[in-house]
C-alpha cells in the first residue's frame, strides 16, 4: 500500500469517526437540555417573582402577571422548551437573573480564567504523571514506587477543596510565601502577568495534585505491564540501555490508552475547577456557577452546565482521533 | 508452600499487607463507631455556643480547639461525619433504588427500552456530576431533600449498570429455562429467581456508593448549596471553619476534613486489599 493512500483513508476513517461522534452527541445534547428544563420548570421559583426582587412583595399582581406574559413564561412546556432551544442556536443565551447582564458577556468574562486554571493543571498533571509514574513502574516494589502509590492513595482520600484550605493555611497564611485568593493584589489597577501568575501558583498547583492520583497510578500500572511485553523484552536482549528502553519502548506502548483516560477524566476535573475556584475566590466560570445556583438562575446554570457538556464531548472526540493517529493498529472506518 | 519457602521479601509483603488491612479495619469501624454513638458515647451538646471562648487552640480540654462561635471542633466533627454518613446511606438507597429499577427493565424487557435505557445512562455518566449536582440543588431549592435528589440523580448509573448486566448474564441459565418450563411468568421470574441472585451484588455496589455520597454532599454543603447551616456536616463545618482559618484557627476547617480522610482513605485501603486478592495478576505478583 503506498503511503498517500494510508493517508487518504485515514482522513476518511477520520470525518467517519467525527460523523458518528456527531450522531451520538446531538441526542446526549438533546436529553440534556430536556432534562434540565424539565428540572427548570419543576421548580418552584417564580421567575417574575425573582427578577422583581424585594419589589415582589409591592408591585401589584397585575405587574407580575404582565411581566410572566412579556417572558411567556405561562406557554405550554414545549413552546418554552422551543423557544429557549431556538434561541440557544442563535446565540442568544438569555438574560442571567443573579448577576443583571446577558449570560453571553458573562461567560465571555469568565471563560478564559477558568480554562486557564483546568489547561495549566492539566498539563502540569500530564507532565509529572507521567514521569512519576514511569519512574515507579521501572523499580516497582522498589521504595519510591511503594511512596508514590502510598501518597496517590492518600491524596485520591483527600477533597479538593480541603487540600485547597490546608494549602491557605501553610503556604499564604503561616509561611505568607503566596497570595490566599484573588487573581490579582488589592491595589492592583489592571492585570498584571506576573501578578496574576503569582496567585494562580497554589490553585493551579492544588488542582493538579488532586488530580494527579488517577494519572499516576494509570501510567505506573501501564507502563509496569508494557514492561512485559515481548518487544521491550526483544529490545532488553538487543542491549539497549535501560532509559532507551523504557522511555522508548514501554512509556510509548504505555501512553495510548491514557489518552483515552484523558477524555474521561474530564468531567472530574472540571468539578475540581468549580471547588478550586471557590476555595482561592476566583472569577472564573466555577465561582459563578455556585453564584447562579444560589440565586437559582436558570439561565446562567442551564448554559454553563451546556457548555461544559459540548466541551467535554468534544474532548472526547479530539481523544478518539489522537488514539488512532497514534495507533496505526487502529482503524477509524470500522 | 509453606511460607519457609517463600522468599524474606515476599513474607515481609505478606505480613505488612495482613497488617494494614487490620489497621485500616480497626480505623475505620472506629471511626464509624465514634460517629453513629457520639450520641451516647459523648452526650454533650456538639452546637453549645460560648463566646467567651472562641477560636480557642487545641488543647486537652478542647483536643481539636473550638470554632468562632466557640464549640468544640472535635465533638462537632464527629457530629457532622454522622449526620454526612446517614445523608450518604440514604442518597445511595435512594440511588440504587433508580438504578436498580432502570436496571431489571432495562435486563429484562430487553429490546429497543433497553437500548433506549442505556443510551440515557451513558448521557448522564458524560456529564460533569458535580455540575449536574448543583444545577438540580439549584432548581430545588438547597435543602436536605435536594441534596438527597442531587446524589441520587448522579450516582444511579453504576447500580444500573450492575443489575443490568447480572440479569442478562442470568437469563440464560438452565434454572431460568426451568422455571418458565414450570409455568413460572415474567415477573414470577424476575422476582423469584433471578432478583435474589442480583441482591448481593447490588448490596455491595450501594455501600461502595456511600463515601462517594458523602463527597457529594460535602462538596454541595463545603459550596453552601447542601445541608442547612445549623446541621452539622462535614462539608458545612469546612465552609464554615473557613472564616476562622484566614484569621490563623485552621483548625476550624482542617480537622472535620481530617476526620472524613481518615475514614474515606482506610475505606480505600480495605477496598484495594480486597480488589488485590480477586485480581490473580496481582495475587501471582505477591506470591512470586
Amino acid at each position: 500500500m503506498t503511503a498517500p493512500a494510508t493517508g487518504r483513508r485515514r482522513l476518511a476513517g477520520a470525518g467517519a469517526v467525527v460523523r458518528r461522534r456527531l450522531l451520538v452527541a446531538v441526542p446526549v445534547l438533546a436529553a440534556t437540555s430536556m432534562g434540565m428544563f424539565a428540572l427548570g420548570a419543576a421548580s418552584p421559583i417564580d421567575p417574575a417573582q425573582q427578577y422583581a426582587g424585594a419589589a415582589a412583595f409591592t408591585t401589584s399582581e397585575e405587574n407580575l402577571a404582565q411581566i410572566r406574559a412579556n417572558w411567556g413564561v405561562d406557554d405550554p412546556l414545549p413552546v418554552q422548551y422551543a423557544r429557549w432551544i431556538g434561541n440557544l442556536l442563535r446565540g442568544d443565551l438569555g438574560w442571567s437573573t443573579s448577576r443583571h447582564e446577558p449570560v453571553t458577556s458573562v461567560l465571555a468574562a469568565r471563560a478564559g480564567w477558568t480554562l486557564l486554571l483546568v489547561g495549566t493543571a492539566l498539563a502540569l498533571v500530564l507532565v509529572a504523571s507521567v514521569l512519576l509514574g514511569t519512574l515507579a513502574a521501572y523499580r516497582r516494589g522498589g521504595w519510591f514506587d511503594r511512596a508514590l502509590r502510598s501518597v496517590a492513595y492518600a491524596v485520591q482520600s483527600m477533597p479538593v477543596f480541603w487540600i485547597g484550605l490546608a494549602a491557605i493555611a501553610v503556604f499564604a497564611l503561616s509561611l505568607g510565601w503566596l497570595p490566599a485568593g484573588g487573581l490579582t493584589d488589592i491595589t492592583a489597577t489592571g492585570t498584571d502577568p506576573f501578578d496574576v501568575a503569582r496567585h494562580l501558583v497554589l490553585p493551579v498547583t492544588v488542582l493538579a495534585i488532586s488530580q494527579a492520583p488517577w494519572f499516576v497510578l494509570f501510567v505506573r500500572d501501564a507502563v509496569a505491564e508494557s514492561l512485559r511485553d515481548d518487544h521491550v523484552l526483544a529490545a532488553r536482549a538487543r542491549g539497549l540501555p535501560g532509559r532507551v528502553v523504557l522511555f522508548g519502548h514501554a512509556l510509548r506502548t504505555a501512553l495510548l490508552p491514557f489518552l483515552t483516560l484523558v477524555g474521561t477524566h474530564l468531567p472530574e476535573l472540571v468539578g475540581g475547577a468549580v471547588l478550586v475556584e471557590t476555595v482561592f475566590s476566583l472569577p472564573g466560570l466555577g465561582a459563578v456557577t455556585v453564584e447562579a445556583a444560589l440565586g437559582a438562575d436558570f439561565p446562567l446554570l442551564a448554559a454553563t452546565t451546556l457548555a461544559t457538556t459540548v466541551v467535554v464531548l468534544t474532548a472526547n472526540l479530539l481523544t478518539d482521533l489522537a488514539y488512532a493517529a497514534a495507533d496505526p493498529r487502529v482503524r477509524l472506518d470500522d | 508452600m509453606t511460607d519457609l519457602a517463600l522468599p524474606a521479601r515476599v513474607r515481609r509483603l505478606r505480613r505488612t499487607g495482613s497488617a494494614g488491612t487490620m489497621v485500616a479495619v480497626v480505623v475505620l469501624g472506629g471511626v464509624v463507631a465514634a460517629a453513629l454513638l457520639a450520641p451516647v458515647l459523648w452526650p454533650l451538646d456538639q452546637s453549645a455556643v460560648d463566646l467567651s471562648r472562641t477560636r480557642l487552640a487545641p488543647s486537652p480540654e478542647h483536643l481539636a480547639g473550638t470554632d468562632d462561635l466557640g464549640r468544640d471542633v472535635a465533638l462537632r466533627s464527629l457530629y457532622g461525619l454522622r449526620v454526612s454518613l446517614l445523608v450518604g446511606a440514604v442518597a445511595a438507597l435512594v440511588a440504587a433504588v433508580i438504578g436498580g429499577v432502570v436496571g431489571a427493565v432495562a435486563g429484562s424487557v430487553g429490546g429497543w427500552v433497553d437500548r433506549a435505557l442505556m443510551r440515557v445512562v451513558d448521557t448522564v455518566a458524560a456529564l460533569p456530576h458535580l455540575l449536574l449536582g448543583i444545577f438540580v440543588v439549584a432548581m430545588l431549592r438547597p435543602g436536605l431533600g435536594a441534596v438527597i435528589a442531587s446524589i441520587a440523580l448522579t450516582h444511579w448509573l453504576s447500580t444500573a449498570r450492575i443489575v443490568r448486566s447480572e440479569l442478562l448474564s442470568l437469563r440464560n441459565r438452565p434454572f431460568v429455562d426451568a422455571a418458565i418450563a414450570g409455568g413460572a411468568g415474567r415477573v414470577r421470574v424476575l422476582t423469584r429467581h433471578l432478583l435474589p441472585h442480583v441482591l448481593p451484588r447490588l448490596a455491595l455496589a450501594t455501600t461502595l456508593m456511600v463515601p462517594h455520597a458523602v463527597w457529594h454532599e460535602t462538596a454541595l454543603s463545603f459550596l453552601g448549596l447542601g445541608l442547612p447551616p445549623h446541621l452539622a456536616s462535614i462539608g458545612n463545618m469546612i465552609n464554615d471553619g473557613q472564616r476562622s482559618l484566614l484569621t490563623g484557627a485552621w483548625w476550624a476547617s482542617i480537622v472535620p476534613g481530617l476526620l472524613l480522610v481518615t475514614a474515606t482513605l482506610a475505606l480505600a485501603v480495605l477496598t484495594g486489599r480486597w480488589r488485590d486478592r480477586l485480581d490473580p495478576r496481582v495475587r501471582a505478583e505477591l506470591q512470586l
